[in-house]
């Protein structure tokens, strides 16, 4: 029997380049007991697991198990889902398919990384086919860099543009305890950090961060108990788009364009631009602010440097994008998708606190990965129909 | 030892060996560069598409494709950019040498982008657009490394 399905509690650590004092599952615990006591619970009113990260970051192929001193899985069913960088979105998927089945009530979302722990470029590339993909490949940066000039080339757009969705990320971050970098940056330190791959400077991309984050989700039936104004899952998607990397459209995000369709068309969401309220981006770096608003439908093509220049995604402008900081503040990799997803969750449930945006009544989140791959999540105040 | 300390284990000189089975459609690609010199495609029969790298299945139409097309040699950048930061290359263990030139490039005839290194001696040369061709190894093994880049030729 199928069931609605609503998150009730969330729970992050303060998020770091290097936390040398915790091991995996000391850093995974932190994040599960914020998430029980968000949503006054304990571990034993839990009936499911659903745990994930990047698992060739640290090496460890069986988390599933090795976690549950962590996780709080001892007796209890563990499944793990690792999807590369969309690997925490696909995890709130996860999630909310088995409350959704109807077979688990409450169920444990947890998402982790350590990126200290190894050469995170190294890592990537191993997710790239061996023959075709690694001898040019230098993990994300390189083919986000291919993408960037592709959209500048087609759409006349600068590194200025980009460098303006840095500078408001980092902004953003202030308010955020548990983002990593809480340091605001100019256009002109943006634009004279070191080149990493052009056109991306060292303060356009993401950091690598060790954080973790946790996620209840619950069934109609105990969600509003649990919770009072929970935060309800209403549609989700995933896309992706090419078998080699030489067979993406360099300048759009194929995936992006048909999750959007997707869930607006199946919502009923005319004007995404006017009825969503707050936007949580897996943005791994500063162009994407630009490209992906118009695959999402916000603003059409090649129009988001001036949708952006006009604040009209800074705190109080007309759609908030990255209220917490974002990922060029904060990337521990296989929490990151679902630190959007709790992100979200807390704009609807109005516990953001220092970064809330007001009244919000529909919230996007999304998951960015691999293989130009995107996950999207539609949160919302109402239950839906 | 005092309580602060903080203990880390490295990995050290580590190596990992590996031999991955390139496929039917890959072997006959590379049999073509180490013999011929020549860079080959494979065509759906639905849609038309030329697809390099090969592979035996056409995902738009979802049909087998057989036919063989020569592609190239030469192209145009697709799309690009250049290395700068140091990276560590999980083929070698050691580092990359940077900078780079990383293309996507469109060779004549085919309807995606083959990767492989852009010569980077003038970089104002390299643009989307700009004419490339490969150049190729004296001594050819049957590798994405039988040419050795791309170099732009206008
Ligand atoms: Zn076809």
């Amino acid at each position: 029997m199928a069931k609605r399905v609503a998150i009730v509690g969330t729970g992050q650590t303060f998020h770091k380049s290097h936390r040398p004092d915790v091991n995996g599952q000391e850093i995974i615990n932190e994040a599960v007991q914020r998430a029980l006591a968000d949503a006054d619970l304990k571990i034993k009113d839990i009936d499911a697991i659903v745990i994930g990260n990047m698992d060739h970051f640290e090496g460890i192929n069986y988390v599933d198990c090795w976690s549950v001193d962590g996780s709080g899985g001892v007796m209890k069913p563990v499944i793990k889902i690792t999807t590369g960088g969309t690997t925490g979105a696909s995890l709130a998927i996860g999630g909310n398919h088995m409350v959704g089945s109807g077979m688990f009530e409450k169920v444990l979302v947890i998402g982790w990384e350590k990126n200290s722990e190894s050469d995170t470029t190294g890592a990537i590339t191993t997710a790239f086919d061996p023959i075709w993909d690694r001898q040019v490949f230098a993990g994300a940066i390189s083919g986000l860099a291919a993408e960037a000039q592709g959209y500048m080339a087609r759409y006349g757009a600068s590194d200025r543009d980009g460098a303006r969705v840095s500078v408001r990320d980092r902004k953003h971050a202030m308010n955020n305890p548990h983002a990593q970098l809480r340091k605001e940056v100019t256009l002109e330190e943006v634009l004279a950090s070191p080149m990493l791959a052009d056109p991306i400077h060292l303060l356009d991309v993401c950091p690598r961060t060790d954080g973790a984050c946790a996620v209840i989700m619950a069934s109609e039936d105990v969600a509003e108990k649990i919770c009072p104004k929970p935060d309800w899952i209403w549609k989700t998607a995933a896309r992706h788009s090419y078998a080699y990397l030489g067979d993406a459209d360099y300048g759009r995000l194929v995936s992006m364009e048909r999750c959007a369709k997707e869930i607006f068309q199946k919502v009923g969401i005319k004007e995404p631009r006017k009825e969503i309220d707050v936007i949580e981006m897996y943005q791994p770096y500063s162009f994407a602010g630009l490209i992906w608003i118009e695959d999402m439908g916000i603003v059409g093509p090649g129009e988001a440097p001036g949708y952006i220049w006009d604040g009209n995604t800074d705190m109080g402008g007309e759609l908030p994008v990255n209220p917490s900081g974002g990922v060029i503040s904060c990337n521990p990799i296989g929490a990151t998708g679902l630190i959007r997803c709790a992100e979200a969750a807390m704009q609807v449930m109005g516990k953001a606190e220092g970064r809330q945006v007001p009244d919000v009544n529909f919230a996007v989140s999304t998951g960015f990965g691999g293989c130009w791959w995107t996950d999207m999540l539609l949160h919302g105040k109402k239950k839906p129909n | 030892m005092a309580d602060k300390d903080q203990l880390i284990i490295e990995s050290g000189e580590a190596a990992q060996p590996f031999k991955y089975a390139v496929g039917m459609p890959g072997s006959k690609f590379f049999a073509e560069t180490r013999d011929n010199k020549r860079l080959m495609g494979e065509k759906c029969p639905k849609c038309g598409r030329v697809y390099v790298p090969p592979r035996g299945i056409c995902g738009k139409c979802y049909v087998k494709m057989d036919e063989w097309v020569e592609v190239g040699p030469l192209g145009v950048i697709g799309t690009f950019t250049i290395l700068r930061f140091a990276f560590i290359d999980p083929e070698t263990g050691h580092q990359k040498p940077v900078p780079y030139g990383y293309g996507f490039i469109k060779l004549d005839g085919a309807d995606t982008l083959y990767q492989h290194y852009i010569n980077i001696e003038d970089e104002s040369k390299i643009k989307i657009g700009a004419r490339v061709e490969p150049v190729w190894a004296e001594n050819r093994k049957g590798t994405t490394r039988d040419i050795e880049y791309f170099r732009v030729i206008d």
